[in-house]
C-alpha cells in the first residue's frame, strides 16, 4: 500500500450528506474482477446522463476539481454497502482524503486498506472547509497526516483525531496481513484452546 | 466478583486473540461466507502473495448477486456477469473453499443459506463481504460486513484486527398489534434512530416484542441493523434460537448438540450489564411502516403523509429531503396511500425466507395484482423455494399473478437482469432505497412482505388491514 504522510491538492466540495455506497459507485460497475479502473464511474450517476456525456454542472466535471485529490462532503458519507469498490473507485480517481462530519463504519475502514485516509471533523470545520473547496483552483488543502492537521488555502488549521495503529499502517504503508501473519503462534495456541472447550464449532 | 457483561463483551472476549498497546484487537473469526462480487479480488491477493486459505472448512462460497432468476438452465447472458460468477467456480476449487454452486438447490442469497445451513451457530463471530452480514446477529453471533481486503485477510489468517465498538441496546417493550412484521418494526426504529444513529455501535435488540420474534422475525430485524449504520446487530439466543439450529445440516450433531446449547444458554447479558447507549420503543404504537424517499430513515407510518421539507430545516435534512421528493416525485402533503406502483418485488436477504413466503401468500390468496403492477416473488434459496412449493404457496401467487422466480438477491439491487425502468416505482421488501439501487431512476418504497403483496394487488400503497375495503 502507497505511504500517506502529507498530501496537497484541490479539494472538491460535494455538499450533500448521506452520500451513500450505491451513489459512490453503483452496482453496475461491480463486476469486475480487478481492482483498478473505476475512477472513471466515481459517482457515475451524479457525474454523467444517462447517453453517457459529462454533467457539465457537477463539481467533477468542472475544469478546476477534475484532478481534485480531496473530497470534502456532507454527514455520514460512505453508508450502505461494504462494497470496497467504493474506495477503489476514489483512489482510482486520484482522491486520496475525504473529509466529513461522520463516514459509516465499513467504507471508514476500508478506505484505510487502500491508502485513503478519512478525516472527521466537527460541524463548522466542515462548513469552513466546504467553503475553501469552494474556490475553485485556489482551493488548495494540505494534509499532514503526522501532525494530524489540515492547512487551509489561507493559512487556516484544523487539528484531526485518528486511530493510532491505523495512522501507524498509512503512514509506513503496511499491509495488515503481513503484520496479522507475524502473529500465527497466538492465533494456533488460541485455535488450540478453542478445540478444547468448543468442539462442536 | 466478575465485573456483568453484555452478549457482545461475552462473544468478544472469547474470541479477542490479541490486544496491541495502540489498542488494536485481534480476533478470531469463526465463519466466513463469500460470495461472487467482494471476493474475486481477495482470492487475486492471495494468489499473488502465494498464501493459502487457512481454513477452507470454516468458510462457505455461493453466488447469489449475479444469477439469473428464471431461465437459469441457460446460464448468465451478460458475459462480464457470468465472468465473475466463473470466477468464484475457480477460485473455491483452486482453495478447497466448500461451495454451493448455482444449480445447487442449496444456492441462495448467502445470508438465507448460513442459516438455513447450520453454518450459523449462536457465540460465533461470522463475517462476509457484505453489509447484511448483520442478519446472522439474530442467532446471538457477532457477525458483521467486511470489505475486499479484510475477505482476504479472514481467507489467509482466519482473524480480523478491530477497534472495540461502542454497544447500544433497543429494548422494544410490548406486543407487535396483529398484521405488523418485524419489517415495520425494524424500519420504525431506522426511523427513529436514523440511518447514522448506530454509527460505531453494535446494537443488541432486546425486550418483550423481539423475544416473541421467530428466527425469521429476529434475522429481518438484525439484517437491517446497518440501515441504522451499525455494522452489527444482534438478540441473545434462546429456546427459539436453540429450536431453530437442531437438525440443520451443519449444526452440531446429538450429544454435542447438547454441549453447545449448555454454553449458548450463557451467553445472553447479565443482569446489571451496562451500555454505552440505551433506546426504548413501545411496540405496541408501531403500525404498517413504509418509505418515502431515499434514505432507509425516511420513512412513516403508512397512515402519514409526504413530509414538507420545510419543517425539517432546523434539523439540516430540508436540503436532503427536497432531494428526495424531486428523485421520488412526490409532493409534499400527499398521502402515502395515494402513491401509485408499478412494480413489487418480495425476496431479498431481509425478506426472502420460508415465513416472508407464507406472509405474502396469506394476502395474495384469492386475490389479483392489479392491470398496472409487474410483481415478483424470490425466494431467498431454493430450499425456501422447495418448501414454499411443498406448501402450496407457488400456486397461490401464479394464480394472482405473480412471477415466481429462482432465488438470488435479484431486484434488491439489481445487478441481474431483475431491475426498475427509469421513473417506475416498486413497492419492495429490500433493505435499500437509495437513488438508482433498483434501477438507474427507479423509485423504491421499502416495506413488508404483507404490505408489499398488498401494493401489488391495489395498485398503490395501503394499509394491508384495510384491503378488503379497497376492492
Amino acid at each position: 500500500m502507497e505511504k500517506f504522510t502529507q498530501l496537497r491538492g484541490v479539494a472538491a466540495p460535494l455538499d450533500m450528506v448521506n452520500i451513500d455506497t450505491d451513489l459512490i459507485i453503483p452496482k453496475q460497475h461491480l463486476k469486475t474482477i480487478e481492482r483498478t479502473g473505476l475512477g472513471k464511474f466515481l459517482l457515475d450517476e451524479l457525474r454523467y446522463n444517462e447517453d453517457g456525456s459529462e454533467k457539465e454542472d457537477f463539481v467533477l466535471n468542472q475544469p478546476a476539481y477534475r484532478d481534485a485529490k480531496i473530497l470534502v462532503a456532507g454527514d455520514n458519507f460512505g453508508c450502505g454497502s461494504s462494497r470496497e469498490h467504493a474506495p477503489w473507485a476514489i483512489e482510482d480517481f486520484g482522491i486520496r482524503c475525504v473529509i466529513s462530519t461522520s463516514f459509516a463504519d465499513i467504507f471508514y475502514n476500508n478506505c484505510f486498506k487502500n491508502g485513503i485516509l478519512p478525516i472527521v471533523v466537527s460541524p463548522e470545520d466542515l462548513e469552513n472547509l466546504m467553503d475553501d473547496a469552494g474556490r475553485g483552483s485556489n482551493a488548495i488543502l494540505t494534509i499532514d497526516l503526522e501532525a494530524q492537521e489540515i492547512t487551509g488555502p489561507d493559512g487556516g488549521t484544523v487539528k484531526f483525531d485518528i486511530d493510532p495503529f491505523r495512522k501507524h499502517c498509512l503512514v509506513n504503508g503496511l499491509d495488515d496481513i503481513g503484520l496479522t501473519m507475524e502473529k500465527v503462534d497466538k492465533i494456533s495456541d488460541f485455535e488450540d484452546r478453542r478445540a478444547q472447550s468448543q468442539p462442536w464449532l | 466478583m466478575t465485573q456483568p457483561r453484555t452478549l457482545f463483551q461475552k462473544i468478544w472476549d472469547s474470541h479477542l486473540i490479541d490486544t496491541q498497546d495502540d489498542g488494536a484487537c485481534l480476533i478470531y473469526i469463526d465463519r466466513h461466507l463469500v460470495h461472487e462480487v467482494t471476493s474475486p479480488q481477495a482470492f487475486e491477493g492471495l494468489r499473488l502473495s502465494g498464501r493459502k486459505v487457512r481454513h477452507p472448512e470454516r468458510t462457505l462460497a455461493v453466488p447469489d448477486h449475479n444469477v439469473p432468476t428464471k431461465d437459469r438452465e441457460k446460464g448468465i447472458e451478460e458475459d462480464i456477469a457470468r465472468i465473475q460468477v466463473e470466477t468464484l467456480d475457480k477460485n473455491v476449487a483452486e482453495f478447497g473453499v466448500p461451495y454451493f454452486p448455482m444449480d445447487d438447490i442449496r444456492q441462495g442469497v448467502v445470508h438465507i443459506i448460513g442459516p438455513e445451513q447450520g453454518f450459523t451457530l449462536p457465540g460465533m463471530t461470522i463475517v462476509c463481504g457484505d453489509s447484511h452480514t448483520a442478519t446472522h446477529g439474530a442467532f446471538g453471533s457477532l457477525a458483521m460486513g467486511i470489505g475486499t481486503s479484510e475477505v482476504e485477510h479472514v481467507l489467509a489468517t482466519q482473524t480480523l484486527i478491530q477497534a472495540v465498538p461502542k454497544t447500544m441496546r433497543i429494548t422494544v417493550e410490548g406486543e407487535l398489534a396483529p398484521g405488523i412484521e418485524s419489517k415495520d418494526l425494524v424500519l420504525a426504529i431506522i426511523g427513529q434512530i436514523g440511518t447514522a444513529g448506530g454509527t460505531g455501535y453494535v446494537i443488541e435488540y432486546a425486550g418483550e416484542a423481539i423475544r416473541k420474534l421467530s428466527m425469521e422475525g429476529r434475522m429481518t430485524v438484525c439484517n437491517m441493523t446497518i440501515e441504522g449504520g451499525a455494522r452489527a446487530g444482534l438478540i441473545a439466543p434462546d429456546e427459539t434460537t436453540f429450536e431453530y439450529v437442531k437438525g440443520r445440516p451443519m449444526s452440531p450433531k446429538a450429544g454435542a448438540f447438547e454441549q453447545a446449547v449448555e454454553y449458548w444458554k450463557t451467553l445472553a447479558s447479565d443482569e446489571g450489564a451496562t451500555y454505552d447507549k440505551e433506546v426504548t420503543i413501545d411496540a405496541s404504537q408501531i403500525g404498517p411502516y413504509v418509505t418515502w424517499g431515499t434514505s432507509p430513515e425516511e420513512v412513516g407510518p403508512v397512515s402519514g403523509i409526504v413530509p414538507d421539507p420545510a419543517d425539517f430545516a432546523d434539523q439540516g435534512k430540508e436540503a436532503k429531503y427536497q432531494r428526495s421528493l424531486e428523485y421520488m416525485d412526490l409532493k409534499a402533503g400527499m398521502k402515502i396511500t395515494d402513491i401509485p406502483i408499478d412494480r413489487a418485488f418480495v425476496g431479498s436477504c431481509t425478506n426472502g425466507r420460508i415465513e416472508d413466503m407464507r406472509s405474502a401468500a396469506a394476502i395474495a390468496k384469492g386475490r389479483k395484482v392489479a392491470d398496472r403492477v409487474s410483481a415478483m416473488i424470490v425466494p431467498g434459496s431454493g430450499l425456501v423455494k422447495e418448501q414454499a412449493e411443498q406448501e402450496g404457496l407457488d400456486k397461490i401467487f401464479i394464480e394472482a399473478g405473480f412471477e415466481w422466480r429462482d432465488a438470488g438477491c435479484s431486484m434488491c439491487l439489481a445487478m441481474n437482469a431483475d431491475r426498475l425502468a427509469p421513473g417506475e416505482r416498486c413497492a419492495s421488501t429490500s433493505n435499500r432505497n437509495f437513488e438508482g439501487r433498483q434501477g438507474r431512476g427507479g423509485r423504491t418504497h421499502l416495506m413488508s412482505p404483507a404490505m408489499a403483496v398488498a401494493a401489488a394487488i391495489a395498485g398503490h400503497i395501503v394499509d394491508v388491514r384495510d384491503l378488503d375495503q379497497e376492492n
